[in-house]
């Protein structure tokens, strides 16, 4: 939002779907293998060959499906004619107008609803490579084609035009990849193109009920590309908006590097896709016992982890969003259950944990939370704790074992008396101005019990000490 | 030929008997059928491709097996021509398109797996109309096939060249596709057999596309019989392709000799009404037999096959134009370069395709376009379910249903290649059965002008068993047909 203009977002994500085989055919579905190794008849298209649909890839759309709270409903593919090299068949298998998932939604961290359209299956196509001339198709002195991805199962996700800034929809696809990867459809990688996101992007004034034209943004390879692409799009559409120009419906090109994207095919020369019935597939209609067994199936979803975490933890939904997004909700969560102070579990799982992703797998909740309460009841210092919780994912061990061995465990709660105690009877005239409530002289205090502990004590513990001492409360 | 009663009646069953009994060996059944082609076949032009080596070799396999006392299948040692457009691994599989001209195929169909391992003997790949587009195989990119009836005269189509095949002897068995009559109006006008099963009763893995909802594979033979022992061989579930049915397939061999007695039988006026008076008359004439074999013969009508030319008409290019957009250049066949890929794709497919198939891409890429869409591809295919809603109707009545394959018989080569629309009316009585997906077949009864003449008998879905009952019975009191030179081996 800029000046009085409104920036209106609707995403298109194609998500390759994690099965093991392609969706019309026994290949494996695999990035990276040699070109054209992993290929058969079926995803080359070859003549009289035939597909045979994938029932895992309709079972993980279907995942998707409920996750995003869509009607999951009998569906049909259809054929979408065009011609191009990357597409054995010179049409693409794909649902049109009777989608698996319809009308959805999927809700953000910090609690706005984005409505999902649809969420279709359909078959990938192969990747072209342009050699020469810049890459370009027309400019190409050849061209080469890789078949492995034909075939690979696709879920188009279709979210409406919710979104209203490059921020929200990189939030969007935050949330959307956490949702494909928790429901085990997708691995999410946008660097290997496993996710591909489209951004259909128009501004109106404030206020407006009409969209404006929208420009579809195609090259975004991250989330960093998706949020600046829509605000570099949103600011070029307001500036030819405020000079009195048309916006004209067409595809344009993200350049990361030149920070700006550049026109591609408008799509008023669009192509007829000739779409009808594929008549070599048979419709798709789910049963109840199925949907019923995919929907028992379902993990919690990181929406409802964010908020089970944040009313244990007493917090807001999104405080807790990375915790979430890093997978540390159920240790947080388990050493809550087990008594643990909340915060200091918050805490130290958002900094000490989360610094050391790879190890904490090797945390048990047991251990955290023995941890945490160590802290709360003040038997080892912030400090301490940090350092020993360090030193759990390091290497493993009971916090007790690891705090003794480092001797924080003199410090405990009833071994800091005796040594403030020492102090006082070391430094009466100091301890007496104390008592006279001269405020400067607490700090040198504190500071001879943190010399006689190595540092090791609790700053506030000390002070408490000294007042209760001082006959102060 | 072969001793023993089924021989007598079945050639092909009879061949498989006498090699499996070892009493004949597959090397010497298929070399003699290797002559019939080497002295005929340079006039006819069955086939694209004889299959000679590969032949020769599969043989001694099938004779090795039974000297090792192993049974090598129903059809052991059963010389087989199969139309082009069915994959054989590593043979040129051409659909007699220049754009596929030296295309080899990386595996077999499902139905070429299923008869080799039944022992039959793939002889040959058989002429036909380019991708089985027309009604006469003279859209071959290699030339017509010629009736061996008379050589002036065209086979039928567009399996003309497996038609041909068995009328003129060079295979007692051949396979053929049929999306709107292409196995039973060839079969009717070289007089043998042809069956179109029920849609999805045969797999179409491995059967190159035409119109993916109506083609379907089925078995030339000289007899009924003949024709059930492929059928059964061929038929059956299979998971390459999602249209195949589950369950078995109907058993078809031990159902004929139930004979008629009894069974209601329906003859369609509305295809009697239009074809000629030969034609008409040997309807009338099979109609008169089953009544005297004690079935209840009565006229009827199936009021929405009228509409069935025109729907076939819009569906079957419509589902061509997207079968055959992959032959593009990229990946194999025919390429012709040109400036980009727009330009390679469009000099390719110029080259590549002949006139009918470029008419029919044309009419159903038009049939298929935006706006068009509804009022053409959506209204044939509400016109297909009315057919199959008047057929269920008819079938609440009749058991098997009558009427002629063909308007007439065989006619001469170059006749209707100049009026497509007289050429697309050689196929009126067939296509209903595809648009409804049920079983239909021909057999040869009577004749016109020394020409074979086919009745065809129809049936519900996966009601093959009536349907082969009534064409046994049928063929038991058939006129004395013609035999063509070379005749029946
Ligand atoms: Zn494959």
């Amino acid at each position: 939002m800029s000046g009085g203009w409104e920036t209106v977002v609707g995403l298109e994500v194609h998500a390759e779907l994690r099965t093991v085989t392609k969706l019309f055919c026994g290949c494996r579905n695999e990035f990276g293998a040699e070109p054209n190794t992993l290929v058969c008849p079926v995803c080359l298209g070859l003549p009289g060959s035939l597909p045979v649909l994938n029932r895992m890839a309709v079972e993980l759309a279907m995942r998707v499906g409920l996750a995003l709270h869509c009607e999951v409903r009998p569906s049909v593919f259809h054929r979408k004619n065009y011609f191009y090299p990357d597409m054995p068949k010179d049409y693409q298998i794909s649902q049109y107008d009777e989608p698996i998932n319809v009308g959805g939604w999927l809700e953000l961290p910090d609690g706005h609803r984005v409505g999902i359209v649809r969420a279709h299956l359909e078959e990938d196509t192969g990747k072209i490579t342009h050699v020469g001339g810049g890459g370009r198709i027309h400019e190409a002195a050849h061209s080469l084609v890789d078949y492995n991805r034909a075939g690979v199962p696709l879920l188009e996700i279709v979210s409406e035009p919710d979104l209203r800034s490059g921020e929200q929809a990189r939030a969007y696809v935050a949330e959307l990849r956490a949702i494909l990867v928790a429901t085990g459809a997708s691995d999410g990688k946008m660097e290997e193109g496993s996710l591909r996101v489209d951004a259909n992007v128009s501004v109106r004034p404030e206020g407006a009920s009409e969209y404006g034209t929208r420009c579809e943004i195609k090259n975004l390879n991250s989330l960093r590309s998706l949020g600046r692409a829509i605000d570099h799009e949103a600011a070029r559409q307001i500036e030819l908006l405020e000079a009195g120009e048309r916006i004209r419906m067409e595809t344009r090109h993200w350049n990361e590097a030149a920070g700006h994207t550049v026109s591609g095919r408008t799509k008023e020369q669009s192509e007829d896709y000739r779409y009808f019935p594929e008549p070599d597939l048979v419709p798709v209609a789910p049963d109840d016992d199925w949907l019923a067994a995919v929907s028992a199936s379902l993990p919690v979803l990181p929406a409802e982890r964010r908020d089970r975490l944040a009313e244990a933890a007493g917090v807001a939904a999104g405080d807790v969003a990375v915790l979430v997004e890093m997978g540390l909700d159920d240790l947080v969560l388990g050493a809550i259950g087990a008594g643990a102070d909340p915060r200091v579990a918050v805490n130290r799982a958002a900094n000490e944990v989360a610094a050391n992703l790879e190890a904490a797998a090797k945390l048990t909740v047991g251990a955290f939370a023995e941890l945490v309460r160590m802290e709360a009841a003040g038997e080892l210092t912030a400090t301490q704790a940090k350092q020993v919780l360090a030193a759990m994912l390091e290497s493993g061990g009971k916090p007790a074992d690891i705090a003794r061995a480092r001797g924080f465990e003199a410090l405990a709660a009833d071994a800091l008396t005796p040594v403030v105690e020492q102090v006082v009877a070391d430094n009466p005239d100091a301890f007496e101005r104390f008592k006279a409530g001269d405020p400067k002289i607490q700090g040198f205090l504190v500071g001879q019990v943190m010399k006689a502990t190595k540092g090791n004590a609790d700053g506030g513990r000390v002070v408490a000490e000294l007042r209760r001492l001082a006959g102060l409360g | 030929m072969s001793s023993g009663q089924e021989g007598a009646s079945s050639p092909a069953a009879g061949l498989a008997a006498a090699v499996r009994e070892g009493r004949a060996s597959a090397v010497e059944v298929l070399e003699r059928h290797l002559g019939a082609i080497a002295e005929r076949d340079p006039e006819i032009h069955a086939f694209n491709l004889v299959m000679v080596d590969e032949a020769r070799r599969r043989a001694e396999t099938v004779d090795g097996a039974v000297a090792r006392g192993e049974d090598p299948g129903r059809l052991a040692g059963v010389p087989v021509a199969l139309k082009d457009n069915l994959c054989t691994r590593g043979v040129p599989t051409s659909c007699s398109s220049k754009i596929l001209a030296s295309w080899r195929p990386p595996y077999d169909a499902t139905v070429v797996e299923r008869i080799t391992a039944a022992g039959a003997v793939v002889v040959g790949k058989t002429n036909l109309d380019e991708f089985a587009m027309g009604s006469s195989t003279e859209n071959s990119a290699f030339g017509p096939t010629r009736n061996p009836h008379d050589p002036a005269r065209v086979p039928g189509g567009s399996s003309g060249g497996s038609a041909a095949a068995v009328a003129a002897g060079f295979a007692p068995l051949a396979l053929g596709s049929d999306t709107g009559g292409s196995i039973r109006q060839p079969a009717a006008l070289c007089g043998v057999v042809g069956v179109k099963p029920t849609y999805g009763l045969v797999s179409r893995y491995g059967l190159v596309a035409f119109a993916s909802s109506l083609d379907q594979i089925g078995p030339f033979a000289h007899t009924v019989r003949d024709a059930a022992l492929l059928f059964e061989v061929i038929a059956g579930h299979d998971p390459m392709d999602s249209t195949s049915l589950d369950g078995p397939a109907p058993s078809v061999l031990d159902a004929i000799p139930m004979g008629v007695e009894g069974m209601r039988v329906g003859l369609v006026s509305e295809l009697l009404a239009g074809v000629e008076p030969a034609a008409a008359a040997a309807v009338e004439a099979a109609a008169e037999a089953l009544t005297g074999m004690g079935a209840k013969v009565e006229t009827t009508s199936v009021p929405a096959t009228v509409y069935g030319l025109s729907a076939y008409y819009l569906i079957a290019p419509a589902e061509a134009s997207s079968n055959l957009a992959r032959y593009d250049g990229v990946r194999y066949g025919l390429r012709v370069e040109g400036e980009d890929v727009a330009a390679m794709f469009g000099a390719t497919r110029q080259a590549g395709f002949g006139a009918e198939v470029k008419r029919r891409i044309m009419l159903g890429t038009y049939a298929l376009s935006a706006g068009y869409y509804d009022a053409y591809y959506g209204q044939a295919q509400r016109v297909r379910t009315l057919i199959i809603r008047d057929f269920e109707e008819a079938y609440r009545s009749f058991d098997a249903l009558l009427a002629p394959t063909t308007p007439g018989p065989a006619f001469p080569l170059g006749a209707k290649t100049q009026d497509p629309l007289s050429m697309y009316m050689s196929d009126v009585c067939t296509i209903p059965s595809n648009l409804a997906g049920h079983p239909a077949m021909s057999i040869p009864w009577g004749s016109s002008d020394g020409l074979p003449l086919g009745v065809q008998v129809m049936a519900p879905a996966l009601g093959e068993a009536v349907m082969f009952r009534v064409a046994a019975a049928l063929e038991g009191e058939a006129p004395p047909a013609p035999v063509p030179a070379g005749g029946r081996r």
